[in-house]
């Protein structure tokens, strides 16, 4: 395991060299003089030609850009990601202080995909072209094609507006959570569904499940145990990427319910032109999802020993 | 998803892995494979929603009783009459021009980043699976890099940096969405120049271009159609999100996205204006999922089965 554990973090390295390269080189597409930039930002007032130009050569602007990379990635293997020209502040710490935020409905927003979607999959595949099955797949395909944003103000609509059960924005008590989770966690559910449904059916024609029933095991014993438990390896690496999907749609969620997450304070970024920002959010968002992936991948090898002795 | 037609050439192929199977389903008979999609009823439906919103978009001028951007100050969120169909927004103008309009915008910006996105999967895939050697080995790792990240955080940090515009959203898309097709792509070619043809052409002293434009291409068009038909709902969901954000097509633009987005302010006394919109949108991407779904249904042979 340990070996696995290693071949995977090997492997993370050049990956995480080049998600610093597409954040280095983002920064790079900015119209106009980065120094000139946040000068008129500290200063309140348009520079001269030479405090310009003393900024250039402090900033190390000047330098060629391969030499300005590895400034640049020394810095932010440190933990220093630059200063946010909106507030000042060091950029990871405000990322860090907000990415919590967004863990939560992300999080909260998988477990309530994982709850809709696993039974209505299974239920499905085992009642397969019954009405269950239809009405499943009406409602995945359905899922799947809403905006999250218009899903979003549909459920302001119902919750807040006509039944007033749950606050519109803000994040002061635990139910200005639930409408951002449940957006993030209906677009989350439909394709999630549809892959359980596929991968329990795959199972269900398996030989083993035939000699299992064969042998007169108990139906809910045969789906759980035998059924269930092997379509969940598939699914697992797939919830993966779910959750990283939700990571991003938290983006348009956050902004929406004035969520204090890492999605809305890029997008306030975006219209503040707080380049360092952006360019932290890139490299921090692309580090962490790597590591969810790191996790994911770990969690798959542990729960089927073939795939981490195929590494060896 | 029920079908029972002929199958297409595949039926006896091995197929070893889970998911959409788009790398084995590289040859499908022509016309099998358009008379399974006609014998889906759904991706009749979802062809059919297409063609009908293509079509608003192409006559818009003709269809459309109003300018998308002329004001009648004197008929502010007008409800529905025989004058405005569907009534009017905050600023009087006609919402169903508006969305007669907006079809225009939303498919167009959606086809025209399909377009880039296309182009630009399939050429490096081929390149990639082509050349192979030192050409590959660079061009996948840095879509291991790309990959690496959610596609709209991405092309949302590229929006930042370039400043908020709908060819900036375009430009985004393009730059990762790509990524998907040259993977397939690169699969496919490694497939097809194992071929006896390609050998025996290579033999005759084909070269390079020929042996892409006329021996790899053709084989590698029909998966990558079903791909883009498969996101096209999933980009344009991704260009009006972002357009709903305030980062793409700005207002006065009849986009629909944009439309959602001007009308949250008023959403509490006139929801419509944040309800058309938004059918109109799940309506289109729908659509492509059941197009989508009905193409590679047709192509791949195991779901058949079900």
């Amino acid at each position: 395991m340990l070996r696995f554990i290693l071949h995977r973090l090997v492997y993370l390295i050049p990956v995480w060299i080049g998600i610093s390269l597409v954040a280095f080189t983002l920064a790079n597409l900015t119209p106009g003089d980065p120094a000139r930039l946040a000068l008129q930002r500290s200063l309140g007032r348009q520079p001269t030609a030479e405090e310009t130009a003393a900024a250039r050569e402090q900033m190390g602007l000047n330098d060629p850009a391969p030499i300005r990379y590895f400034n640049w990635l020394a810095d932010a293997i440190t933990g220093d990601l630059g200063t946010s020209y909106r507030t000042g502040q060091p950029v990871l710490d405000s990322l860090i202080e907000r990415f919590p935020n967004t863990l939560q409905i992300a999080g909260a927003g998988l477990l309530l995909a994982i709850a809709i979607a696993i039974p209505l999959g299974v239920l499905a595949a085992v009642y397969r072209r019954s009405a269950i099955d239809h009405v499943s797949r009406v409602v995945a395909l359905l899922g799947a094609s809403m905006p999250s944003y218009w899903v979003a103000y549909l459920l302001i609509l119902l919750f807040s507006v006509r039944l007033g059960m749950l606050p519109v924005a803000g994040s002061s008590t635990w139910q200005h959570a639930v409408m951002p989770a449940v957006t993030l966690g209906i677009g989350g559910s439909a394709s999630l569904m549809r892959l359980t449904r596929s991968e329990m059916l795959e199972t269900l024609n398996q030989d083993y499940i035939r000699t299992a029933r064969a042998k007169g095991l108990h139906s809910r014993t045969l789906l759980v145990r035998h059924a269930l438990r092997n379509t969940m390896i598939p699914i697992s690496t797939v919830l993966g990427m779910r959750f990283a999907g939700m990571l991003g749609g938290a983006v348009i969620v956050e902004t929406i319910f004035s969520w204090p997450g890492i999605g809305k304070l890029v997008v306030d970024a975006i219209f503040d032109r707080d380049y360092p920002m952006i360019q932290g959010f890139v490299i921090f968002m692309g580090t962490a999802f790597l590591l969810i992936n790191l996790i994911v991948d770990l969690g798959y090898g542990l729960i089927d020993p073939r795939i981490r002795l195929a590494n060896r | 998803m029920a079908q029972t037609t002929t199958s297409p050439t595949v039926g006896s192929q091995h197929i070893p892995r889970a998911r959409t199977n788009l790398e084995t389903a590289w040859r499908p008979k022509r016309f099998g494979t358009i008379r399974a999609v006609f014998n889906d009823r759904s991706a009749v439906l979802g062809l059919a929603i297409l063609l009908l919103v293509t079509i608003a978009a192409l006559g818009a001028g003709l269809i459309a009783p109003y300018d998308p951007t002329e004001l009648d100050p004197t008929a502010n969120l007008a409800p529905p009459t025989s004058d405005h169909w569907l009534g009017t927004d905050n600023l009087g103008r006609d919402l169903f021009s508006r969305l007669v309009h907006g079809a225009r915008w939303t498919l167009g910006a959606a086809g025209l980043a399909a377009t880039g996105i296309v182009v630009l999967g399939v050429t490096i895939g081929i390149l990639a699976g082509y050349f192979g050697g030192l050409v590959d080995d660079l061009l996948m790792r840095l879509v291991d890099v790309l990959l690496a990240f959610p596609s709209i955080i991405l092309a949302l940090a590229i929006v930042g940096m370039l400043g908020p515009s709908l060819t900036n959203v375009l430009i985004g898309m393009v730059a990762v969405w790509w990524v998907d097709y040259a993977r397939v792509v690169r699969g496919l070619t490694l497939k097809v120049v194992q071929n006896d043809y390609v050998l025996s052409a290579h033999c005759c002293g084909c070269g390079h271009r020929r042996m892409i434009l006329r021996h790899i291409l053709p084989n590698v068009i029909p998966s990558v159609i079903v791909l883009a038909t498969l996101e096209l709902g999933a980009l344009m969901l991704a260009i009006s999100g972002l357009s709903f954000l305030g980062l793409g097509a700005q207002p006065p633009t009849p986009e629909w996205g944009t439309m959602l987005s001007d009308g949250r302010l008023f959403f509490l006394n006139a929801p419509q204006l944040m309800m058309y919109p938004g059918i109109a949108i799940t309506l289109v991407v729908l659509g492509c999922n059941l197009l989508g779904d009905g193409l590679r249904d047709a192509l791949d042979p195991r779901q058949q089965m079900r």
